[in-house]
């Protein structure tokens, strides 16, 4: 069977243009959703309201500490993530026996589901009978408060999320320093330039693509974090550490209010969508940057 | 010849003139195992259905399907399923899920309008959604029907404030049960929430449980405060979790019992009642005694926390449901298994009884099942007389939802045998037992913001100006949708 020359390119696109309406299609519903007062316990109360339900959300102080809260979280876990994961990768680049067994048991916590991941935290911070609270006992840090306070509740998920995630960021720039081209570094090599030097101007530069990568994953992944939060705090104590997901859940399955539920996640993928816009212009301006000075 | 001699004992013992000890007696005698007893009872109840002036066949080929929660009482459903297996020509088909996601899976099933599921577990509350949505029907229409209802099913012997707490008219502010009301599901098992203690701490501490909530306080701070040279870790244990839960056992039961209300009804327009004056003094009452001697992560705590705790003798008594201590109580992988204690609590010191807040897990139908009337006849069997009765007697149905399983002699002496205190809380606490809350479709909306403002008190807001906050958020959220 022959097919026309100039369908061709279209048939080859038919998948990907079947998965893009696949993906339309929800975002659509959930926009259509997000313009009506619909909740499900109160069905005759459904019709259009258009705008009401995000000129309710952004008149809610709730939602704006929601917004707080989900960007703090966010900024501060690719920050330790990417520091942690840069460290860890530059300290496995060499290829070594130690370092390959390292770097296979350093991916562990990867593989654990995050809420799994939230519940073995949750018991080895117990007050009662927990590992960690006994080691911090002998410093005197025994009555941590870990997620039961306000004070403290972000620094434990973040740290949570930190152990489970850092692994990722790792594996990413460790692929990204072993393929890294051997030439700039043996010319640098040769002149004598000192390591701080080689780091700052050949392998950072060098290596900032994988790092927006990563960096544009975890944010990704960061902002729409559901299950460590739910599992350890479910987004108290009080408001404390509610971010997008959690409230939406709360939302659609235990208020059953989809109307509201949809302009919430609406306003994340416009979040989302900005942050990721910001992310790859910043990629492609770094990427000209990188080939400039490296050609230099 | 043993065989019938048998068969007329048990017919002797179901008809309540024979003791379940002489009826081991007699079946020792024979040589009668206890498995094979149970066995033997079981179809002789069946016979007894089936022998009925009702048509038990009338589905036979059926088969339904259950959307069920994991829980003891689902527990002793299924160890009597053959029964009604057997009594209808039935199949019963069921999907079962941690108590962690049922509800959500609940919500999912309804709101598709799938017709999967033909009747499912639930608790009253829930149905303050279900109901007014139109996903489960209302049974009034099965209950009433003497053709779909086999005679000795009795639904008056069901204790009568859980009938009225599991149905409700719709309308905001409406009492549960009163004139109009829907019933949206029928109880099945229950829970009063009481004080569950440690007899031998109390017992080394010299103390005796509770009088008021004002005792519970001290006493919880002697415990908390002498923990470290003690096996136990803290005083108190209730729920604090961010969720409409931590709202519903104890708390909401020592509110009730000071008179307050969670709404003030104007004529079907509700006003948040949580920041008045005496109000605000509970609150405060309460969130001292969590905030010195309840545990020390209280905000993650869910039912399961609290059972865990007292079970492994981390507190020295909890104020939940009274089936949580009952469960752990009687198994014996817990550490302090075996030494608990029940109470009827009464916290007002002004007031003459416990009012509990009642949870019910109840039966609901499906309003989209394709088959109603067989899935009626399951619901009628389980929640029936003679399976409520092996429910409680043969299995760990506590607390059966039938009068008459309460005032059999074999479910007094089986509970009496293993958990002292629990029928005397029972009986000082059902009648004062109730939902306490106002019936309003906004019900899990408003309970886990007071969940989070609990929360905040706890760890050292301002209670006047969090509740006043709280009063106002609910408030705002009631006039919404045109409640307040």
């Amino acid at each position: 069977m022959k097919i026309n020359r100039k369908l061709f390119p279209y048939v080859l696109t038919l998948p990907a243009l079947l998965v893009c309406v696949g993906i339309l299609i929800p975002f659509f519903t959930a926009v259509y959703y997000s313009l009506q007062r619909y909740n499900l316990k109160m069905p005759h109360m459904k019709g259009f309201i258009w705008f009401d339900n995000y000129v309710n959300i952004f008149t809610d102080p709730s939602f704006w500490n929601t917004i707080r809260v989900s960007l703090t979280y966010t900024f501060f876990t690719i920050i330790i993530e990417l520091l942690l994961g840069l460290g860890i990768a530059l300290l496995l680049a060499k290829r070594t026996w130690l370092n390959n067994v390292l770097g296979v048991l350093l991916v562990l916590p990867l593989m654990i589901a995050p809420a799994l991941a939230s519940l073995i935290w949750r018991l080895l911070i117990n007050p009662n009978f927990g590992v960690v609270n006994y080691v911090l006992s002998f410093i005197g840090l025994d009555g941590f408060t870990w997620a039961s306070h306000p004070d403290t509740v972000l620094f434990t998920l973040i740290m949570v999320d930190v152990w489970v995630f850092t692994p990722f960021i790792m594996i990413l720039l460790l692929a990204g320093l072993r393929s890294l081209p051997r030439q700039p570094f043996e010319a640098a090599e040769l002149d004598g330039v000192p390591e701080y030097y080689k780091f700052f101007r050949i392998t950072l530069p060098m290596l900032f693509p994988f790092i927006l990568t990563a960096s544009l994953f975890r944010l990704l992944e960061s902002i729409q974090q559901f299950d460590i939060i739910y599992a350890l705090s479910q987004g108290g104590p009080g408001e404390s550490s509610m971010v997008f997901q959690v409230s939406a859940y709360l939302q659609t399955f235990q208020y059953t209010n989809i109307g509201k539920a949809a302009a919430m996640m609406v306003v994340l993928w416009a979040i989302c969508y900005f942050l990721c816009h910001v992310f790859v212009k910043q990629w492609h301006k770094l990427k000209i940057k990188t080939k400039g000075e490296l050609l230099q | 010849m043993s065989h019938s001699k048998m068969k007329s004992a048990i017919d002797t013992f179901l008809k309540g003139k024979m003791s379940r000890r002489d009826l081991l007696i007699k079946a020792g005698k024979y040589g009668i195992g206890f498995a094979a007893l149970t066995k033997l009872m079981g179809m002789q109840v069946t016979s007894a259905l089936a022998a009925q002036d009702f048509d038990w066949k009338k589905h036979s080929g059926t088969t339904i399907k259950l959307l069920m929660n994991k829980h003891p009482y689902m527990d002793s459903m299924i160890a009597e399923l053959d029964n009604f297996k057997a009594l209808t020509g039935m199949n019963v088909e069921y999907d079962i899920f941690a108590e962690d996601v049922y509800f959500d899976k609940v919500t999912a099933a309804l709101s598709s309008k799938s017709s999967e599921y033909d009747a499912f577990m639930t608790g009253a509350y829930m149905t303050w959604t279900y109901g007014p949505a139109g996903w489960c029907a209302d049974l009034n229409d099965f209950i009433q029907d003497s053709s779909k209802t086999n005679p000795s099913y009795n639904w008056n012997d069901v204790v009568g404030n859980l009938r009225d707490a599991c149905s409700w008219s719709g309308v905001a502010g409406d009492v549960p049960g009163a004139a109009g009301s829907k019933q949206w599901c029928m109880p099945w098992g229950f829970e009063l929430n009481s004080v569950t203690y440690n007899m031998r701490y109390f017992e080394k501490a010299g103390m005796k449980p509770p009088g008021d909530l004002v005792e519970m306080t001290d006493q919880a701070e002697y415990f908390t405060n002498n923990a470290g040279s003690n096996e136990w870790s803290y005083g108190i244990g209730t729920r604090g979790s961010r969720s409409w839960a931590t709202i519903h056992p104890g708390f909401m039961s020592a509110y009730a019992n000071y008179g307050l209300v969670d709404f003030e009804n104007n004529g079907g327009k509700l006003k948040a009642a949580m920041n008045s004056q005496a109000s605000k003094d509970f609150h405060k009452q309460w969130v001292k005694m969590i905030a010195s001697s309840g545990p020390a992560n209280w905000s993650g705590y869910t039912w399961y926390e609290v059972g865990n705790d007292i079970g492994a003798g981390a507190s020295a008594m909890i104020f939940d449901a009274d089936i949580l201590g009952y469960f752990f109580n009687g198994n014996p992988e817990n550490k302090e298994a075996g030494n608990f204690g029940f109470h009827g609590f009464t916290p007002n010191p002004s007031a003459s009884a416990p009012t509990p807040n009642v949870w019910i897990w109840s039966l609901a139908m499906s309003n989209f099942s394709k088959k109603k009337d067989a899935a009626w006849y399951w619901m009628q069997w389980c929640n029936g007389p003679e399976n409520a009765m092996a429910g409680g007697v043969k299995h760990n149905q506590v607390n059966p939802v039938r009068e008459s399983v309460w005032a059999s002699g074999d479910f007094d002496d089986k509970i009496r045998g293993t958990s002292p205190g629990y029928m005397e809380q029972y009986n000082s606490s059902i009648d004062g037992s109730k939902i306490h809350f106002t019936a309003q479709p906004l019900f899990f909306e408003t309970t886990t913001e007071w969940a989070a403002a609990l929360q905040e008190m706890q760890t050292g807001s301002n209670v006047d100006e969090t509740l006043d906050k709280l009063a106002s958020k609910i408030d705002r959220m009631m006039k919404d949708v045109g409640l307040a």
